[in-house]
């Protein structure tokens, strides 16, 4: 049953995250929005407490309910033990959850895969991973959905000290990494940041275009550089 | 809490505790002692609840333990300085007077005990095995904030059925000193400085005129005795030994167990 709700998983939109030194990054690919349809109830991207935040890949439905369940979470745990979550521990949650509708009666799994990212109370950035089968892992850079393999391909290569050296840097390799796999640039990427001590910014499509326009810049000094030395 | 009580049993049909001998003492922040009873009350408390049930009850009386007891804690600048005697009373008769007050919930926690000494023993107890659990599970010590709220909790689904605790959590954490005041109606406190049972009032006279922040640990260590010490003096329920604790950054230590007698004739020989 598990497998299903992973082949769900990888048929769902991409996702990326990107843990960097100040900043942790979230990329999502945008399904293209249907004429009449209002952009905004489309989100796959939501906070689930001040300072920490998901996306998922799979089926959206089951992902309201995990999102839900989480938010809850953040706030009882800040009601018992007066302090507010770690990423870890709504991780944790997040995937008990998971496991449970694994092994009980009449249920199926979740058909998610998720990516949280936040900062602990301690100012640590963190990024973690979950999948139907309720195992959680931390990473420093992690693609889900489609194409994440490719994605992750291509973080693998890039993801250096120097890349993610700067929150700016850190950003436009996250769009560079959603670049290779989503087809026509800045308008199908939706991206959010969390800074430390700050809340949730969604970047606004003139910044993302701004930005898009930069890396384009870039690649094309880059290969006129090759070019030259060959 | 005598008042609290009162309060509940004539809203509440169904709850005829009549002798859930809280002792006065262990409430904290009442104006009144509970020294006298509001008019119109069907329960007739005497002047120190912990003398026994009514009369209704005669033959049936109740042993409990505790309900006269002096425990103080209070923060400095090293820390929390923790100080209770170890009387244990049923009525008029002293059943002990060698009695563990202080109960070591884990190295940096401690829970002070008045009240009924089963239920604080029993519920601590329970709270050690909630916070190792967590230590466990989030490889992180427990705040005190969250051990505190985490007894609050468990002890106010039975409000109303006759526990009787009161108990000052203290402990160190990334916060730093920790004292909180949590006892079996659902109160929950933070708080400076606490003394509960029914010598509290002489503690904190002494504690009070004596308390800065910038106290030396012998020195704190010394305030604390000492106000035990005088509670003990005046107070009938309270006696025995003084059982001191310092909780700092390492977690606690055991500073001293002292005879009250002894104490006495410390204090008194400069005098002549």
């Amino acid at each position: 049953m598990v497998e299903y709700a992973q082949e769900a998983v990888k048929k769902g939109s991409t996702a990326v995250g990107i843990r960097g030194k100040d900043i942790v990054v979230l990329g999502v690919e945008k399904k293209s929005v249907a004429k009449l349809q209002e952009e905004r109830t489309v989100r796959k991207i939501c906070t689930l407490d001040d300072h920490v935040c998901m996306a998922f890949a799979g089926l959206t439905a089951d992902a309201r309910i995990v999102i839900n369940r989480a938010r809850v979470e953040c706030q009882s745990h800040r009601l018992t033990v007066e302090d507010p979550v770690t990423v870890e521990y709504i991780t944790r949650h997040i995937a008990t959850l998971k496991q449970r509708y694994t092994q009980s009666n009449g249920r199926r799994p979740f058909g998610i895969s998720a990516l949280i990212v936040g900062f602990d109370c301690d100012g640590t950035p963190r990024l973690y991973q979950t999948d139907p089968s309720g195992t959680y892992h931390a990473w420093k850079a992690n693609a889900i959905g489609r194409s994440a393999k490719t994605v992750r391909e291509f973080l693998e290569k890039n993801y250096t000290d120097e890349a993610i050296a700067t929150d700016n840097e850190s950003i436009k390799l996250a769009i560079k990494a959603l670049l290779e796999v989503v087809q026509s640039g800045g308008k199908n990427i939706e991206l959010a940041v969390i800074r430390r001590n700050q809340p949730l910014k969604l970047l606004e499509s003139k910044e993302l275009e701004t930005l898009v326009t930069e890396i384009e810049k870039e690649d094309e000094a880059e290969k006129k550089k090759q070019k030259k030395s060959t | 809490m005598a008042l609290s009580s009162v309060l509940q049993s004539e809203s509440a049909d169904f709850s005829f505790n009549i002798d859930r001998s809280f002792s006065f003492g262990c409430g904290f922040g009442q104006t009144d002692l509970g020294f006298g009873a509001a008019p119109g009350d069907r329960l007739n408390f005497a002047i120190k609840a912990s003398l026994g049930p009514d009369d209704k009850d005669g033959p049936e009386r109740k042993i409990e333990f505790l309900h006269g007891t002096t425990t103080l804690a209070f923060k400095f600048q090293h820390g929390v300085i923790v100080a209770v005697d170890s009387r244990a009373t049923a009525g008029a008769y002293i059943a002990s007077q060698t009695v563990k007050k202080v109960i070591e919930i884990n190295p940096y926690l401690l829970g002070t005990m008045a009240g009924g000494a089963a239920d604080c023993s029993f519920w601590e107890r329970l709270l050690a095995r909630q916070c190792r659990v967590y230590e466990l599970r989030n490889k992180e010590r427990i705040s005190v904030a969250a051990a505190s709220k985490l007894l609050a909790n468990m002890v106010y689904q039975y409000k109303g059925m006759g526990l009787s605790m009161g108990t000052m959590v203290c402990g160190w954490d990334k916060r730093g000193p920790g004292l909180y005041y949590v006892d079996s109606e659902g109160n929950r406190v933070c708080g400076d400085l606490f003394a509960v049972g029914s010598g509290s009032m002489y503690a904190y006279g002494v504690v009070d005129s004596g308390l800065r922040q910038d106290l030396s640990v012998e020195e704190a260590c010394e305030l604390g005795r000492r106000a035990i010490y005088q509670a003990t003096y005046r107070d009938a329920y309270s006696g025995g030994q003084v059982n001191l604790y310092h909780v700092h950054s390492e977690g606690w230590t055991r500073v001293s167990q002292e005879d009250v007698l002894k104490l006495h004739h410390q204090y008194q020989e400069p005098k002549k």
